[in-house]
């Protein structure tokens, strides 16, 4: 169809869809309605879309599939696109996931819902964009035109300091972003060539690695977000709407992680070495400082932005590892975290639909009145505690066996996560579900509506799914970790024999 | 058939958990009960296939994951000691089940009752036919989940959502060990099934492995975090504070999970992974040292504690200490005979006690009892037997396997052994007052109840004036007039208790407590040749591992005749001074504690375990995540960074060019640092 792929139909048809919002006219009501029917129906279609992709998707391959090639800004700098086993995944995370942001914002967003709807589908399609690029610049391209609409729906549909948050997110995340443009001008330079594949075949000089990987983490550990620079993720969620928040969590602290797999580690092999240490120093205290941070807070969404520092940690830890347990491990706890750190946000906002805060003092006995979603709110915090037969468990031991083998002291440090995300947790759902109705304005809420359990229990169903039957998703992974290890070790094993004969 | 085994119990879980608001409470019932009494039905006729058959085999399930070369199946481990573990859990949670039909009847939530108590059993079945670590920890972490869940059921009550919060924690500490465990063995074998490990033990017993600055015996080393996590959950010495806070769960619950069940886990645990423990006598030492320990010290707390269920939970501690004292000293069959018979009289006592409080209308406190023999007659001989069986009465099934285990204590050679010996000997006598004791306030003596509760408790009362005032742990320290509402919140019915003769249970309950005294009776003697007799090796069949060089179970049949007669002579003294200071002079326990007011109440609060944890590791846990909260994130990062940044943008900006106006500085900012990172860097890449 025009001589375009999957891939360029995943990308073009949200905008079509914002591109049909914007067009809607009539009264004001009409609009609205009109504007989140189109939004959920295309929100579907590319969904169903990506479903296409990925039956055509072999996962045997190592290799990128699907690939498209058009012209663009000139000879070298091409639109190219592609997946291979680490992005695949994310693509159907992403459309996914979408719907049920619509969903979730179905009655909550009340002004400018036109506008709304328009920013989330641009949205995802650059954050389908990042997964899919094949070329250097077209990725730095979607990975920041991504910030604009996130921007915008924080800045715009957020909570009462939104503006603080807002520029606290794009402060943080900008002034990594231009280290790593710095860092693709240079290695454009340097091999001639802004292809991704050609890239990862690339021999950059021992010296220049380590200076790009530094302009490369500087931008990845800020999405991750890594301590210390993950202030500004608890400000952007509370401050973010639900849905903001549930694409916050569950897709773009991802890119962090995808692009620490997909550049640092294949493209600057000696310099990920070099550095794992810092990676491992940094993850360790983010698991156990944001821990505890956690344990204390006293607004929910805090806690859960708070507890994602801490899964992240276990992320950046698995990948640094460079052993199969952990790169496999690190990505499915990506996948992993983004189905159930997605839905502790939307439980969140169940309640906060009802009661506008999110305040946990403000809440507690809730089992009394909300039956279901007492259960619900459970699987998840079961799932986030990384309990066995939750895809929480899976990523998390993976990691963690990855990281013993390569240094028990991580691993040992990191393992204490799993007392403190107990603690923190299990605290948080005592205090707000369990206990008597003591509030009054509590007396009178109400449980799941139908929407809400449409929203919810697929991701239930899949979040005990994938604790049972994670092949689904970790032997996408297989193939290109096996490759990506194959290929590091061969690099890392040049760079020795260089160093012997040099002396 | 092992499918079945397994996966009833999760079918009863399934239907009760999720239909059970549209099938009522009863169909919930029968569903669950009558699938677990199938499970129990299969169970026996596999434990008699498999130990005295030739039916061991292996059931594969499904695959679970891959990754590189960690392969991990979901499947059944079908052994004797599988088949043991099997008949205990099926057999004391089908009993549980029948039982709660009549405990539970006036509580609206039973779908959900017995909806856990079936999610229980499924977790333990996958607990013990696991085939691998993995599995193993997947059923380790559902049975803490279910008792989670069972121990915070009236979730109304504070002190039962704390508490289960505690189970849960604690157990997660060991479970910590327990991870760290399966990760070593992992590296050290490249396999986490049995079948990959236990054959290439001795391939390892050279090998050392460097963790956290040492140079370790691999083995020692992956057999001390594996027992870490056995710690949590049997709750030994350091892990066991959880335990007696877990009797805010119905009493059922009690019986099943942390009397003859889930706290068991540990001691399977350590029996499974025999063949590593073997090749580790230093770990060895540890897990009888620590079992000795915890069976001293539970047994001296059981002493003075006055709610019925907290001294059968200390006693199980206790009796948990002794099996391990038995996997310790290399008797691993004499620990899982201990635990197959415990798992009889235990759940009887607890289920016992369920029926005196049943009876008492929801009192726990034993100085609001007395007297209840003739009220409850058949309670009251039920908890006789649970009470011989548990101080070993010679012929019941405590006399065979606890007289077993200190027997091999004194004929061990390990280090350890000997301490081991003396803590279990002396644990027994106590054992033996503190369950008289609790025989005596509950059924003999004057009436304390009802109309008759018009005198104030006489038992210790003098210490308690004085520990009322330390506050924090109120179930501890509170004035006998106080205790009474303590427990009502759930039910409605039980708004004093002064206004009903105590009745006795119904036939639901009865009939298991009949049941479980028979095992409480023969159980020891039944089968006593085939866990530590002639047929050992006949009916394990390599299930328990045992090195070339041990020899305890001959050896402990030939210990001299005072160390085979020292348990019965302190199960007599224990009875005769509970008897003294109960029915003969009931004023002796309150001048007694009147007089050493300082070991009174440090029994009495449990050697003060919980202050001690709250000051060292709650309370600054809780500072530490304030202070990095606000000082941390607060004041260094963001002051220093993005807020202290744009301020100081802000200044700058506002003194040097006062032309614009909005946040663009961010922006310009930004381009700064760019400008300045790629000058830098051209900087020093030009010098190459």
């Amino acid at each position: 169809m025009f001589g375009l792929g999957l891939l360029s139909g995943l990308l073009i048809l949200p905008l079509v869809g914002a591109a049909f919002i914007l067009m809607v006219r009539g009264s004001e009501e009409a609009v609205r309605s009109n504007a989140r029917s189109a939004a959920l129906v295309t929100t579907l279609a590319t969904f169903v879309l990506s479903l296409l992709a990925w039956g055509r998707f072999d996962t045997a391959s190592a290799a990128f599939q699907l690939t498209e090639d058009h012209a663009w800004l000139t000879e070298a700098i091409r639109f190219r696109l592609g997946v291979d086993g680490f992005s695949m995944p994310f693509v159907l995370l992403t459309t996914f996931l979408m719907p049920f942001c619509i969903l979730a914002s179905w009655t909550s967003i009340e002004k400018r819902v036109k506008e709304y709807m328009v920013a989330f589908l641009v949205l995802e399609t650059t954050m389908i964009g990042v997964f899919v690029a094949q070329d250097l610049v077209l990725f730095y391209l979607f990975f920041e035109a991504g910030l604009i609409p996130m921007f915008l729906i924080i800045g715009i549909w957020g909570g009462k300091r939104r503006i603080y948050a807002s520029f606290k997110f794009f402060l943080y995340t900008l002034l990594g972003s231009v280290l790593m443009l710095i860092a693709i001008m240079a290695m454009y330079w340097d091999a001639g060539t802004t292809d991704i594949a050609a890239l990862l075949k690339h021999p950059f000089a021992p010296a220049m690695q380590t200076w790009l990987w530094l302009a490369f983490f500087a931008s990845f550990a800020v999405k991750m977000p890594m301590w210390p620079v993950h202030t500004w993720l608890p400000d952007a969620h509370v401050e973010a709407p639900t849905a903001g928040s549930v694409i916050l969590a569950g897709i773009l602290l991802k890119m962090g992680g995808y692009g620490f797999i997909r550049f640092s580690i294949p493209m600057f092999p000696e310099a990920s070495a070099d550095f794992a240490p810092l990676v491992f120093a940094l993850s360790v205290i983010a698991i156990i400082y944001t821990s505890l941070v956690a344990l204390m807070q006293e607004d929910i969404k805090k806690l859960i932005a708070y507890s994602s520092v801490a899964h992240m940690g276990f992320v950046t830890m698995g990948i640094f590892t460079m052993t199969t347990q952990g790169i496999q491990g690190a990505m499915f706890q990506m996948v992993s975290h983004g189905l159930v750190s997605g839905a502790l946000f939307l439980c969140v906002g169940v309640i906060y639909d009802r009661m506008h805060t999110r305040e946990i003092a403000a809440y507690g006995g809730l089992v009394q009145r909300m039956p279901r979603y007492a259960v619900v709110f459970m699987v998840f915090t079961m799932a986030n505690v990384g309990l066995p037969g939750t895809s929480g468990f899976i990523g998390e031991f993976l990691s963690l066996a990855g990281a013993f083998k390569a240094n028990p002291w991580v691993a040992v440090l990191a393992t204490s996560g799993v007392i403190f995300s107990a603690a923190y947790a299990l605290w948080l759902y005592r205090r707000v579900v369990f206990g008597v109705i003591e509030k009054d304005n509590l007396k009178t809420i109400t449980d799941l509506n139908t929407r809400e359990m449409v929203v919810l229990v697929p991701l239930l169903v899949l979040v005990i799914w994938y604790g049972l039957q994670p092949g689904a998703i970790l032997d996408v992974f297989a193939a290109p970790t096996a490759e990506l290890l194959k290929s590091t070790e061969a690099a890392l094993a040049t760079a020795k024999s260089v160093a012997l004969t040099l002396h | 058939m092992y499918h079945a085994i397994v996966f009833l119990p999760l079918a009863g879980f399934l239907i009760a958990g999720l239909a059970g608001r549209f099938i009522g409470a009863r169909a919930s019932e029968v569903v669950t009960t009558s699938g677990l009494f199938v499970s129990c039905l299969l169970s026996w006729i596999a434990f008699f296939d498999v130990g005295f058959g030739d039916g061991a085999t292996r059931v594969a399930v499904a695959n679970w994951m891959i990754s590189g070369d960690l392969v991990v199946d979901w499947a059944f481990r079908i052994d004797t000691l599988t088949a043991v573990m099997l008949i205990v859990v099926t057999t004391v949670s089908s009993l549980v089940h029948l039982y709660s039909i009549g405990y539970m009847h006036e509580d609206p939530a039973r779908p959900r009752f017995f909806a856990y108590l079936s999610l229980f059993t499924f977790a333990m079945l996958m607990l013990v036919t696991a085939d691998n670590l993995v599995q193993m920890f997947f059923g380790w972490e559902g049975v803490g989940l279910a008792s989670y869940l069972l121990i915070g059921f009236w979730y109304e009550k504070p002190s039962a959502n704390a508490a289960a919060i505690k189970a849960f924690v604690v157990n997660r500490i060991g479970d910590f060990g327990f991870l760290l465990g399966i990760f070593l063995v992992f590296v050290l074998f490249g396999a986490v099934t049995f079948d990959g490990i236990f054959p290439r033990v001795a391939e390892f017993n050279e090998a050392t492995f460097r963790f956290l600055g040492y140079e370790w015996h691999a083995l020692t080393l992956a057999s001390l975090l594996l027992f870490m996590g056995a710690m949590g959950k049997s709750a030994q010495f350091l892990l066991h504070t959880w335990l007696p806070d877990a009797m805010e769960g119905p009493t059922p619950v009690s019986a099943l999970i942390h009397a003859a069940t889930m706290v068991t886990a540990g001691v399977f645990m350590v029996a499974r992974m025999s063949p590593v423990f073997e090749y580790a006598p230093t770990a060895l030492s540890v897990v009888t040292v620590v079992g000795g320990i915890t069976a001293f010290f539970a047994a001296t707390v059981g002493l003075v504690q006055n709610d019925i269920k907290r001294v059968i939970a200390y006693s199980t501690c206790s009796q948990l200490g002794y099996m391990f004292v038995a996997l310790g000293v290399g008797a691993y069959g004499a620990g899982i005979f201990h635990l197959f018979t415990h798992a009889f009289f235990k759940a009887l006592l607890f289920l016992g006690a369920g029926s005196v409080i049943h009876a008492m209308h929801h009192e726990q406190d034993m100085r609001h009892m007395g007297g209840l023999r003739k009220h409850i007659p058949f309670t009251a001989a039920m908890m006789t037997i649970g009470t011989l069986a548990l101080t070993g009465f010679p012929f019941t099934a405590g006399y065979f396997s606890k007289d077993a285990i200190i027997e091999a204590a004194y004929a061990s050679h390990t280090p350890g052994a000997n301490f081991a010996f003396l803590a279990t000997v002396i644990a027994a006598l106590f054992t033996s007052f503190y369950s008289w004791r609790l025989y005596f306030m509950t059924f003999e003596g004057p009436a304390k109840w009802g109309a008759h509760a018009s005198t104030p408790p006489l038992h210790e009362g003098v210490a308690h004036a004085g520990t009322a005032a330390e506050g924090g742990h109120g179930h501890d320290v509170e004035p006998p007039a106080a205790a009474p509402h303590a427990h009502h919140g759930h039910d409605d019915h039980a708004h004093g208790h002064g206004d009903h003769t105590p009745h006795e249970s119904p036939l639901t309950m009865l009939v298991p407590l009949a049941v479980l005294a028979t095992g409480a009776l023969v159980a020891g003697f039944a089968f006593k040749e085939v866990f530590i007799g002639h047929d050992y090796d006949h009916f394990w069949k390599g299930a328990l591992f045992t090195g070339a060089d041990n020899h305890i179970l001959h050896e402990m049949h030939e210990v001299p005749g005072w160390v085979v007669a020292s348990p019965f002579v302190m199960m007599v003294l224990g009875f005769l001074i509970a008897l003294w200071f109960y029915v003969i002079n009931p004023r002796m326990p309150a001048i007694l504690a009147g007089q050493q007011p300082l070991l009174y109440r440090f029994l009495l609060n449990k050697w003060y375990f919980d202050e001690i944890y709250d000051f060292l590791f709650v309370r600054p846990a809780m500072w530490l995540g304030r202070f990095l909260w606000k000082k941390g994130d607060g004041w260094l990062i963001d002051g220093f960074g993005p807020d202290g940044v744009s301020a100081r943008v802000v200044d700058v900006t506002n003194r040097v060019v006062r032309l614009q106006t909005g946040y663009v500085y961010h922006y310009a900012f930004a381009m700064l640092v760019g400008v300045a990172a790629l000058v830098t860097w051209y900087l020093i890449g030009g010098t190459h």
